[in-house]
């Protein structure tokens, strides 16, 4: 009788998903679920709001972050900190730091002199975007702004450089400082390449990790011969 | 089509073009040129001319199966040019691949094409891009050295850097590795419209050969600061004669069929250009080394002996 009347209803005009109503959950199958929504978050990073703490608090944090990326550089190890927590602040803050002190060299602009500041600035960064563009071409599987990171903190070997090799031409510009300058030079360069292929051979393809070196070691190379032949006034 | 890309890989590492020219000969939709009987495919896209140069061909193409390689050539580049996986497949080499490459260009065998026996259907643009940016470097870098060493024991000498001198070398080299041959396929393509050539090369092979061929003046350029006038020369010319057989043995059958004449100024404009390259950047990066060693002890026993005189 039901079916009759259904059937006659249904033949005027047959609504989207009629059927359903006849549907029913046999007791015998239990239902089981919560059905509300939890409200709070349970993750720790999202219990605070950062919008009320000291303004210290939140220098001091990223400050933390990106020495805490200084240490890893220095002693490079298998730790994903860098990988995975990007930032560009140390890169940032370390090629603006190499790029003014190798200014204050042959100040007589009109001759060929040493680098200008945006070309140490451009050479940093686009080769670093270069290098990056390469190693994802090549079949990479890091992330851009991983590889930029990664490149941009590895230079802060050559940094240190650059700082002993200004002091030691305070003091003296005679040969035994040319090679005391030579020796450190190396020695950071050595340890700024080796600690980013550290970091970043292991996203490549097996096959190819030597096309991706070498670009880095030529990029290390030329900031390591800018700092090298900076001579001052 | 999708079969045959997917295809790909295993054909590819397998070397059976057999079995591709059999896949592609079946799709209808593919670019096909038959490898059995030329004349009886009259859609020849390649030009490939029955006769009996079709052997000497093959023997200086460096391969038995150049048709083969030309077929697979036409169906590589598949996605559309706004995608990263379109510039993917410029850099899809391995590391012995390139150094491979690099030998090629740097030790030419005699009779063998560098694009069929190296590049085959696979231009890369890793080592154009990157020889290319160590040769900027290293012709700066070494100017630099040499300069230094050749002025080192003149006191009104100051060492300066020089950088302005990096960005003079990157627009000369890049201009050179990728112009040039820009200039070279267009030409190229005139004259094959005009005679009916058996080779032609794809403008990436073009720039892909160019670039390995400025290989051999990173080492050139290192020698280069040996301040003796004799062996920068000699350098130059050794070379030359490297690379520019290896350029000249790649362009040689593109334009062999061509007239004569036309066929030689090609040739020869190829090799002039290249020197042209070398002997600039030894020009403009490297002073002459000159003779003032001598000069200076000249001028002081002229100096005592004027005194001597005047006393």
């Amino acid at each position: 009788m039901a079916e009759a009347e259904e059937s006659r209803a249904g033949g005027a005009a047959k609504p989207l998903f009629a059927g359903l109503s006849d549907v029913s959950i046999s007791e015998d199958i239990p239902v089981e679920g919560e059905i509300t929504v939890p409200v709070g978050s349970h993750s720790p990073d999202e219990d605070y709001s950062t919008l009320d703490e000291p303004v210290k608090d939140t220098i001091m944090r990223d400050l933390k972050a990106v020495g805490k990326k200084f240490v890893h550089v220095m002693y490079p190890k298998k730790s994903s900190a860098l990988l995975r927590d990007w930032d560009l602040w140390g890169p940032l803050v370390l090629c603006v730091s190499l790029a003014l002190m190798l200014q204050g060299g042959s100040a007589d602009s009109k001759e060929d002199g040493g680098p200008q500041f945006a070309e140490v600035f451009v050479i940093i960064w686009f080769g670093a975007v270069v290098i990056t563009l390469n190693s994802k071409l090549l079949g990479g599987t890091i992330s851009f702004f991983q590889s930029l990171c990664v490149l941009g903190y590895c230079v802060l070997p050559l940094t240190v450089a650059m700082l002993v090799c200004r002091l030691v031409l305070l003091a003296s510009s005679g040969t035994v400082s040319f090679i005391v300058r030579l020796v450190v030079v190396m020695a950071m360069f050595g340890w700024s390449t080796l600690a980013s292929t550290a970091f970043l051979a292991d996203s490549q393809p097996p096959n190819r990790k030597a096309l991706v070196v070498y670009p880095i070691f030529l990029f290390y190379f030329i900031i390591s011969w800018m700092i090298l032949t900076f001579t001052p006034q | 089509c999708t079969a045959i890309h997917s295809a790909f890989p295993q054909l590819l590492a397998a070397e059976e073009f057999d079995d591709a020219a059999n896949l592609l000969a079946g799709n209808p939709d593919a670019t096909t040129i038959s490898i059995d009987e030329p004349s009886e495919n009259p859609k020849n896209q390649y030009g490939l001319l029955q006769d009996s140069r079709r052997e000497e061909d093959d023997e200086l193409l460096g391969t038995d199966d150049s048709d083969k390689t030309e077929l697979l050539a036409g169906q590589k580049k598949s996605a559309p040019f706004w995608t990263f996986e379109y510039y993917q497949t410029f850099f899809d080499v391995d590391t012995y691949q390139v150094l491979d490459r690099i030998k090629g260009s740097v030790f030419p065998i005699p009779g063998k094409n560098f694009v069929r026996l190296y590049i085959r259907s696979n231009p890369d643009l890793y080592g154009p891009f990157w020889i290319c940016a160590t040769l900027v470097f290293a012709i700066a870098i070494s100017g630099n050295l040499s300069n230094f060493f050749i002025h080192l024991g003149k006191p009104a000498y100051r060492y300066v850097p020089e950088f302005r001198k990096v960005s003079i070398a990157a627009t000369a080299i890049y201009a050179y590795a990728w112009l040039v041959p820009l200039a070279l396929w267009g030409f190229l393509m005139w004259r094959n419209s005009k005679v009916m050539n058996i080779v032609s090369y794809s403008f990436l092979e073009i720039v892909c050969v160019y670039g390995y061929s400025l290989f051999i003046y990173i080492p050139t350029a290192i020698l280069w600061i040996i301040p003796q006038k004799a062996v920068r020369w000699i350098l130059v010319m050794v070379a030359l004669c490297l690379s520019g057989s290896v350029l000249v043995m790649t362009f040689w059958p593109a334009v062999r069929d061509d007239n004569r004449r036309i066929a030689l100024a090609t040739m020869v404009t190829v090799v002039l250009l290249h020197a042209l390259l070398a002997i600039g950047c030894l020009a403009y990066f490297f002073d002459a080394p000159d003779l003032n060693v001598l000069i200076p002890t000249a001028a002081a026993q002229n100096g005592t002996i004027v005194a001597t005189k005047t006393q």
